[in-house]
């Protein structure tokens, strides 16, 4: 690690990444990882294609399992936590929207078997979408909307942390700008974003702290205000 | 019997095989040699397969030369699906435990029912149906649970995401892929006696039967096939779903590949 050292001890850390190695079909697609993530706000990682950001994410709900060394949230090796119960504690919005089949409605009762409408309402609130949305087919919404219907869906598990995986790379910019302001408005309420993203401006928007990695490794993490000159680079 | 033809009704029902020949040398298809060398390889093995039966049959021995028959039908059935559907990690296993369970299911009706009397010339022709309708089936769904669980990957892991075990995340996908290898049976069930005779009333009718006795054995023959292959198609398609994930409930990246749409942006 170069600038800021670590944010954070690894005991008041939300995730922290110890000697994360994480290798597929011979490559190394993480090496020696080693970094917190800190407790509140929006993080950002950022970096070049194939440097290894959306599975440092994955790495944080166990999609991904680490070849060396520990991941933590909140101090418990992710490694012993059950992983249904770890996955609806830490929630995930990914870079293709993944409507279910079905209303709407059903796709926040794949998340939430009992909700109420109460409660589908509110979740659909959360991500800046009116009520009649419940009854319309997730599949033909636009790109946007179905990326919205997919953060409502998360939500609806009521998550303590939000992962983010370039959420916002195939949508139009008002739904952008929507999941941009629900995100920091998340944070501001007390539940972290951790949030992948390779454009610049974005996490000079949306950032508290930046995580900069490039090739498989940890270049930069620390407050946002000093990541800048990692910016300029990108 | 109405349907002994004799050594000398085979020889002349080889005309036939010499029309296909003559048709094909006429139009230039050039399908001569295959010609004959399909009709041939068949006679061949149809004699030998009817020579072994022959022994295996004969009222002196024991059933256990039948049940012995039956295990080497299905290993050898298993072997094709094996062959047929190499891509699908573990199939030769999973196939021969499904072929077992469809026998067990199947057999066990059709026999310990007394539906039919336990003996091997009813064992060994009942199993032989039921391996034989059953091995597409089997290699379709199990080709399917594979593709589906593919294409649709980023849709599987938005549902673990959500805390879904990989049973449930699973269970849409496998839905489709059995309802895919099913329907085509359950339609050739309906346009049965429609369009074709089936083989087992076509045979039983050849051989003097009565009409509508043949047509009570091709009933019980069919409902069989349906059981075989809703049969073996659940074992299968349960066993490769449950291939493709890891015991921590992820999709297991040597199955699914490792590319993935975020680290291409």
């Amino acid at each position: 690690m170069v600038a800021g050292a670590r944010l954070s001890g690894i005991e008041d850390a939300l995730f922290a990444f110890e000697h994360v190695g994480l290798s597929k079909a011979g490559a190394a697609l993480l090496v020696d990882v080693d970094g917190t993530v800190p407790d509140d706000g929006v993080t950002t990682i950022v970096g070049p294609s194939g440097a290894g950001k959306s599975m440092l994410l994955r790495l944080c709900n166990r999609l991904e399992c680490p070849t060396a060394g520990t991941v933590r949230f909140r101090s418990d090796d992710i490694a012993g936590v059950d992983p249904q119960r770890l996955r609806r504690r830490v929630g995930m919005v990914f870079q293709q929207p993944t409507p279910f089949p079905g209303t709407v409605r059903d796709n926040l009762l794949v998340a939430e078997p009992e909700i109420s409408d109460v409660d589908a309402t509110a979740a659909l609130e959360r991500a800046d979408l009116t009520p009649e949305f419940l009854d319309r087919p997730a599949r033909e919404l636009s790109a946007g909307e179905a990326q919205r219907v997919c953060l409502a869906r998360t939500l609806a598990t009521r998550p303590e942390v939000l992962l983010m995986d370039e959420p916002t790379s195939s949508v139009d910019p008002r739904s952008r700008h929507a999941l941009e302001a629900m995100t920091t408005a998340l944070a501001r309420d007390g539940v972290p974003v951790l949030w992948v993203t390779h454009d610049h401006t974005q996490a000079r928007r949306v950032a508290d702290h930046v995580l900069v990695l490039v090739a498989g490794q940890v270049e930069f993490s620390g407050p946002v205000q000093d990541a800048e000159p990692y910016f300029d680079e990108g | 019997m109405k349907a002994d033809i004799g050594w000398s009704g085979l020889s002349v029902s080889l005309v036939l095989v010499a029309v296909a020949v003559a048709l094909s040398r006429w139009r230039q298809l050039g399908l001569e040699r295959s010609i004959l060398w399909a009709a041939s390889r068949a006679l061949v093995q149809l004699l030998a397969v009817g020579v072994a039966l022959d022994l295996v049959l004969d009222p002196g021995r024991t059933l256990a030369w039948s049940w012995l028959w039956v295990a080497a039908m299905l290993a050898i059935a298993a072997t094709v699906v094996r062959w047929r559907a190499r891509e699908v990690p573990g199939i030769f296993p999973l196939s021969l435990a499904a072929f077992g369970a469809a026998a067990f299911v199947s057999l066990g009706v059709l026999f310990g029912l007394g539906v039919f009397e336990l003996d091997g010339r009813t064992l060994i022709p009942l199993a032989g149906l039921m391996l034989g309708n059953s091995m597409a089936a089997t290699i379709l769904v199990s080709r399917r649970v594979l593709e589906e669980l593919r294409d649709k990957r980023t849709e599987v892991e938005a549902r673990l995401a959500l805390g879904q075990t990989s049973t449930e995340a699973a269970r849409p996908y496998l839905r489709a892929a059995l309802r895919t290898a099913l329907i085509p049976q359950i339609e050739t069930t309906k346009a049965v006696g429609l369009v074709v005779l089936p083989g087992a009333m076509t045979g039983l009718i050849l051989a003097g039967a009565e009409p509508l006795d043949a047509v009570r054995v091709q009933a019980a023959v069919m409902y069989l096939v349906l059981g075989a292959v809703a049969t073996t198609t659940a074992v299968v398609a349960i066993g490769v779903s449950r291939r493709m994930f890891t015991a921590d409930h992820r999709l297991d990246w040597r199955l699914v590949g490792t590319d993935r749409p975020a680290e291409r942006a």
